[in-house]
C-alpha cells in the first residue's frame, strides 16, 4: 500500500516536472526570439548593406541601373568567385588619392568640424557652468529649454539662419541700422556660416554632457580650494575645470563626430567653394551618379571617424565606471 | 546543558528524533563561476519553526534563501521541501513565498493589486481574492491604505505590505531576505515582536536571513550561523550565546573575552588550564578537550566580576588594572589590563545608584568568574 | 551649488538660452509677414498659412511624413526595446559584441552613410525605393535610439521585481507584461517620441531611401529653400515647430505634474 503511495507521488513529482521542462523550454525559445528579431534586423538593414558599400567601393563605374559593374557575384558560382576577385580593383581609392578634390575635402571637414567643435566648446561652456550654478528650482527648467530645441527639425534650425546671415538679412539690416557697418557683411556662403550653423545646431549635444558633470560636481571643493588661500579663477582652472574634464570630452566628440560628415549646413549655409566630405560624397552620388566613388569615400569618412570614435567609447567606458 | 534551552516556548522538534525535517539542504553546493557560496552544506528545518540564517554579507545566506525560492539552482547536492526533490521548479511553481529586502512592490499597482498579485495568478475567484486581499489588510493593519500606491506609504507601511503579499497566497514556506533592514532602530524592534506573532497565528514556518544578531536572537527558534558557504553553528539562541562550540561563534555572536591556553590537567567535567604567561584557571564545560590540547576559555563580560579587593572562595582570581571604562548608564563596562598584558572586558549592572566600590582609571582591581561561567572551545 | 551665481553665470546663461532662439523666434515671426520678402517687414497676415493649405505638393509631403512616422517609430519601439532586453538582460551569447557594435555604431554614424548604404541595399535586393524602403530606413536608425533610451532605463530596473512577481506565480511572460513593461513604460513612450521626431526631421537617409511619389516633408522643404527663402516655407516650418512644442510642453507638464504629486504624496506618508 505504502508503495503504491510513493508511486503516485512519484508520478505528480515527475509530472510536474516535465510541465516545468515544458514551459523552461517555451520561455527560453521567447528569450531567443527576443534576441534573434532586433539581431537579424540590424544584420540584414546595418551590417550587410556596409558590406555591400564595401563591395561595391571596389567595382567599375558602368553607365547603367545601377550605375557599377557588381564586383563580387555568386552568379558564376565559387570559381566565379575567385575570378572576380582578382578583377576586383582599388582603382576608386587610387583614384581618391589622385585628385586633390576629395583629399582637400577631407582635411577641409576635420579642420571645419575642429574649430566649430572649438567654438561650440567656447560657448557651451559658461552656459553650461551658469545652469550648473542656477538655483536647483530653475535648473529643470533651464535643462528643458536646452534639450526643447533638439525636437525642432534639424532642417529647419539650419534654415532660419539663411535669413539672418544672407547679405540683406536681418543681421546685416540690424548692423548697418545702429550704424556699425555701411557695407553688409558677406558670411552667407562662407566658412564662418557654417561655424555658426554647427555651433548652433550642436550646441545642445555640448551642454548636456558639461551640465551634467558640472551639476554633480560638490561646490565645496572650491570653497575648500578657496580656503586653502587659491583665488576663484585659478580654483576654477585647478578644481572645476579639470573634474569637468569627461563632460568636455564626451561634449566634444558628440559634435565633432557628426560634424565631419554633416551635409545640410555646408550645403545650405556654405557656399560652392565650401569642401566638406559630407556634401562631396552627396554630390558624388546623386549629381555625378558615380556610385563606387561615392562608396569609397564613405568607407574613408567612416575609417577618420574610427579613432574618435574609440576616444568616445573609451571616456564613457571610464564614467561609467566612475558612477559605480 | 540541559537548562539551556528553548526559553520561549516548548517548540523543539529538532530534539525529537521522530521528527522529520520540512526543508532539508542536502551537501549543497553553489559555486558562482570560480566562487563557491555555499559549500557542501546540510541543514534540516522543521515545521512551523522560526529558522535564522545569520552571518557577514557574503557568507552565502542570501544564496541558500534564492535557491530556496528558485531563483538560483545549487551547483551540486538537493533541496527537498515536504519530501518533493525542488531541482527543476521554476520560482512561479514553488509553494514557498519570499519578502524581499527592498520590498519589490510593484510601483504601479495599488496596495491592493499588490497583496493580490500571487492569488490573481492562481487564478482565484475575484470575490474570493477581495476576501482574502481584506483579511490581509486587517492583519497588517492598513485597510484605510488599500487604494493607495507603495510611494504613498511610509517605510514601516511599505515592509507590511511587502510582508501581507507574501503570505497572502498562504505558503509553506515563508522566506524573508533582511526583513528590517530597512526600518529604524525603533521600528525595528517593535516589528520584530509583530512577526513573531504573525508566524505564531498563520502557523507558517519562517525562514530569515539576516546580519543583526541581535534581531535573529530576539526571533528565532534556531539560529545557524554561517561563514564562507559553511554552517559554523545550528543552535537555540542561548545555546549559541552560552555554549558557542567554535571561537568564531563564540566571537560572531555578542562580546567575549577568550584565554587561550593549554589543557593542563582534565577532570570528568573540568579542566585546568595553563596560559601563555603561565597563569592557571579552573574551568568546567570542558567538552572534548583532552590534556595537551590546544584550547580557548571562552567566557562573556557580564559573568565576570570586577572589584577592587581580592574576592575571597573564588576558583579563578586575576589582577590588573582598570585600564578604561564606559558608563553606559544601566551598566558599566571596564577595559581591565592584566599583568600578563591581556585585556580583559566585564561588564557590571548597575543596580544602585551609587557604588561604594566604585573603580576609576588606573585603579588596581580583580576579576574573578566561577569555573563555568564559561566555555572550553577545542576549534 | 546657489552661492556661486554670480553676474556673469547670469549674462551667459541669458546670451545663450538667446542665441539657441533667437533665429526659432525670427522665423516665426517672418511667417507672418504680408511682404514676400522675408527678411523685410511688411504688416501682419495670415496668408502664407492659407496657401501653404492650398500647396498640394506640401500636403502631401505632409501626409507621407505623418505615416511614415507614425509606422517606422511604432515598428522602431517594439525592435529597440527588445535589443534593449537582449543588451541588459543577455550577457552572454554568440555574436554578443556584434550585436552591441550595431546597436551603437548608427548612433555616430555620419547620415550620408547610413542613407547611401541602405540605398545600395534596396538596390541589391531589387526592393523599388519609396513609401516602404524609406520605412524601413528609418525604423533602422531610429530603433538604436529607442534601445538606448529603453536600456538606460533597464540598467536602473529593480530586477528584484521580476523575481517578486515569479515569486507570486507569474511565469515569465506574465512577469514580462504585468510587471516589467508597465515599470519601463514611460521610458518606451519617450522612445517612441524621440522615434517619431527624428523620422520627422530626417532629410539626408530619406534622400538617399525614398523614390517618386514618396517626398517627405523635410524633403520637400528641403528643395524649395534650395530655390531661396519664401514666406510659405517659413509657415510651413512654423507648423511644424508648433506640433513638436506642443507635444513636448504637454509630455513635460505632464511629468512634471505627476512628479509634484509624486514628492506630495511621498512627503504625507513620511508624517502620516
Amino acid at each position: 500500500m505504502s508503495n503504491v503511495a510513493l508511486s503516485a507521488d512519484e508520478a505528480a513529482g515527475s509530472g510536474s516536472a516535465s510541465r516545468s521542462i515544458l514551459s523552461r523550454a517555451r520561455s527560453a525559445l521567447l528569450g531567443r526570439l527576443v534576441i534573434i528579431v532586433p539581431y537579424l534586423w540590424l544584420l540584414i538593414f546595418f551590417l550587410v548593406p556596409f558590406i555591400i558599400v564595401f563591395k561595391i567601393s571596389l567595382s567599375q563605374t558602368a553607365i547603367a541601373m545601377p550605375p557599377y559593374v557588381p564586383a563580387l557575384s555568386l552568379d558564376d558560382g565559387i570559381g566565379g568567385l575567385f575570378a572576380q576577385f582578382g578583377e576586383m580593383s582599388f582603382d576608386n581609392y587610387v583614384w581618391l588619392t589622385e585628385d586633390a578634390l576629395y583629399f582637400n575635402a577631407y582635411i577641409s571637414s576635420i579642420v571645419i568640424a575642429g574649430i566649430s567643435t572649438l567654438l561650440t566648446l567656447l560657448v557651451g561652456y559658461p552656459i553650461a557652468y551658469g545652469m550648473a550654478r542656477a538655483p536647483s528650482t530653475l535648473r529643470p527648467t533651464l535643462l528643458m529649454l536646452v534639450i526643447l530645441p533638439f525636437w525642432t527639425s534639424f532642417l529647419i534650425r539650419v534654415y532660419a539662419w539663411i535669413g539672418i546671415l544672407k547679405p540683406e538679412g536681418l543681421l546685416n539690416q540690424f548692423l548697418q541700422g545702429i550704424g556699425v557697418i555701411d557695407d553688409p557683411l558677406l558670411i552667407m556662403n562662407t566658412n564662418t556660416a557654417i561655424y555658426i550653423g554647427i555651433v548652433y545646431s550642436y550646441l545642445p549635444f555640448m551642454i548636456l554632457p558639461l551640465y551634467a558633470s558640472l551639476e554633480k560636481m560638490d561646490y565645496s571643493l572650491i570653497e575648500a580650494a578657496q580656503d586653502l588661500g587659491c583665488p576663484p579663477i585659478s580654483a576654477f582652472w585647478k578644481i572645476t575645470f579639470p573634474l569637468s574634464l569627461p563632460g568636455v570630452i564626451a561634449g566634444c566628440m558628440l559634435v565633432f563626430i557628426p560634424a565631419v560628415g554633416e551635409f545640410v549646413i555646408p550645403d545650405l549655409l556654405g557656399g560652392s567653394q565650401t569642401l566638406m566630405i559630407g556634401k562631396t560624397l552627396w554630390n558624388e552620388f546623386f549629381n555625378n551618379r558615380d556610385w563606387p566613388v561615392s562608396s569609397a569615400v564613405a568607407v574613408i569618412l567612416l575609417l577618420l571617424l574610427i579613432v574618435p570614435i574609440m576616444i568616445f567609447q573609451a571616456a564613457q567606458a571610464r564614467a561609467q565606471e566612475q558612477a559605480r | 546543558m540541559k537548562s539551556l534551552g528553548s526559553i520561549r516556548r516548548e517548540f523543539a522538534p529538532w530534539n525529537d528524533p521522530q521528527a522529520k525535517a520540512y526543508i532539508s539542504f542536502e551537501n549543497v553546493t553553489k559555486r558562482f563561476g570560480d566562487f563557491t557560496a555555499v559549500n557542501n552544506l546540510s541543514l534540516s528545518i522543521y515545521e512551523k519553526e522560526f529558522f535564522a540564517l545569520l552571518g557577514a554579507s557574503g557568507c552565502g545566506k542570501s544564496t541558500l534563501l534564492r535557491m530556496l525560492a528558485g531563483f538560483d539552482e545549487p551547483t551540486t547536492g538537493r533541496i527537498l521541501l515536504d519530501g518533493q526533490d525542488m531541482r527543476g521548479i521554476p520560482p512561479y511553481r514553488r509553494p514557498v513565498n519570499m519578502m524581499f529586502q527592498s520590498y519589490a512592490l510593484f510601483p504601479h499597482m495599488t496596495v491592493e493589486a499588490n497583496i493580490g498579485f500571487g492569488l490573481k495568478q492562481e487564478g482565484m475567484a475575484k470575490a474570493e481574492i477581495e476576501q482574502r486581499v481584506a483579511e490581509m489588510l486587517k492583519l497588517v493593519k492598513l485597510e484605510q491604505f488599500a487604494k493607495r500606491k507603495p510611494h504613498q506609504l511610509s517605510g514601516g507601511q511599505r515592509q507590511r505590505v511587502a510582508l501581507a503579499r507574501s503570505v497572502a497566497k498562504r505558503p509553506k514556506v515563508l522566506l524573508l531576505d533582511e526583513p528590517l533592514g530597512a526600518l529604524d532602530k525603533k521600528l525595528r524592534e517593535e516589528t520584530q515582536f509583530e512577526l513573531m506573532d504573525l508566524q505564531q497565528s498563520l502557523g507558517l514556518t519562517f525562514v530569515v536571513v539576516t546580519h543583526d544578531q541581535e534581531e535573529a536572537m530576539t526571533m528565532a527558534d534556531r539560529i545557524a550561523i554561517l561563514d564562507k558557504g559553511e554552517v559554523m553553528q545550528v543552535a537555540t539562541p542561548a545555546e549559541v550565546y552560552e555554549a558557542p562550540i567554535s571561537r568564531f561563534v563564540a566571537g560572531f555572536v555578542g562580546n567575549v573575552n577568550m584565554f587561550e591556553g593549554t589543557v593542563a590537567a582534565r577532570d570528568a567535567d573540568s579542566a585546568r588550564i595553563t596560559g601563555a604567561s603561565g597563569a592557571e584557571i579552573v574551568v568546567g564545560n570542558a567538552g572534548e578537550a583532552a590534556a595537551g590540547n590546544a584550547v580557548a576559555f571562552a567566557i562573556r563580560p557580564e559573568k565576570i566580576k570586577v572589584s577592587s579587593r581580592r574576592p575571597e572562595g573564588v576558583a579563578n582570581a586575576m589582577e590588573g588594572e582598570v585600564y578604561d571604562l564606559a558608563y553606559l548608564g544601566d551598566m558599566t563596562v571596564y577595559h581591565v589590563r592584566l599583568d600578563d598584558g591581556q585585556v580583559v572586558k566585564a561588564s557590571a549592572l548597575n543596580s544602585s545608584r551609587a557604588s561604594d566600590d566604585a573603580l576609576s582609571w588606573n585603579d588596581r582591581a580583580w576579576i574573578s568568574f566561577p569555573p563555568d561561567a564559561g566555555v572550553v572551545l577545542t576549534r | 551649488m546657489n552661492s556661486g551665481w554670480s553676474r556673469f553665470n547670469v549674462t551667459s546663461i541669458v546670451l545663450g538660452f538667446a542665441f539657441l532662439y533667437l533665429p526659432i523666434v525670427l522665423l516665426i515671426i517672418f511667417s507672418f509677414n504680408e511682404s514676400k520678402l522675408v527678411t523685410v517687414w511688411g504688416g501682419f497676415s495670415t496668408k502664407w498659412y492659407g496657401s501653404l493649405f492650398n500647396n498640394q505638393g506640401l500636403m502631401d509631403a505632409a501626409w507621407v511624413t505623418a505615416r511614415v512616422g507614425v509606422i517606422s517609430a511604432t515598428v522602431a519601439t517594439v525592435l529597440g526595446t527588445l535589443a534593449a532586453l537582449t543588451l541588459t538582460r543577455y550577457t552572454r551569447f554568440h555574436g554578443r559584441v556584434l550585436f552591441s557594435g550595431m546597436v551603437f555604431a548608427p548612433l555616430v554614424m555620419p547620415e550620408v552613410v547610413t542613407g547611401l548604404s541602405l540605398l545600395l541595399l534596396f538596390v541589391a535586393i531589387g526592393l523599388d525605393r519609396g513609401f516602404l524602403t524609406v520605412t524601413l530606413a528609418h525604423i533602422t536608425f531610429s530603433m538604436c535610439f529607442v534601445a538606448v533610451v529603453v536600456q538606460s532605463r533597464l540598467v536602473t530596473f529593480d530586477r528584484s521585481l521580476e523575481e517578486a512577481a515569479m515569486d507570486l506565480g507569474a511565469t515569465p511572460v506574465k512577469t514580462f507584461f504585468q510587471v516589467t513593461l508597465p515599470v519601463i513604460a514611460p521610458a518606451i513612450v519617450s522612445g517612441w517620441m524621440l522615434a517619431f521626431t527624428l523620422s520627422l526631421d530626417d532629410l539626408v537617409i530619406a534622400s538617399f531611401a525614398s523614390g517618386p511619389g514618396a517626398t517627405t516633408l523635410p524633403m520637400k522643404i528641403y528643395s524649395q529653400v534650395r530655390l531661396g527663402v519664401t514666406p510659405e516655407i517659413n509657415a510651413a516650418c512654423t507648423l511644424m515647430i508648433a506640433v513638436v512644442a506642443v507635444g513636448v510642453i504637454a509630455a513635460s507638464l505632464v511629468n512634471k505634474r505627476r512628479e509634484i504629486q509624486r514628492q506630495r504624496d511621498e512627503q504625507a506618508a513620511q508624517q502620516g
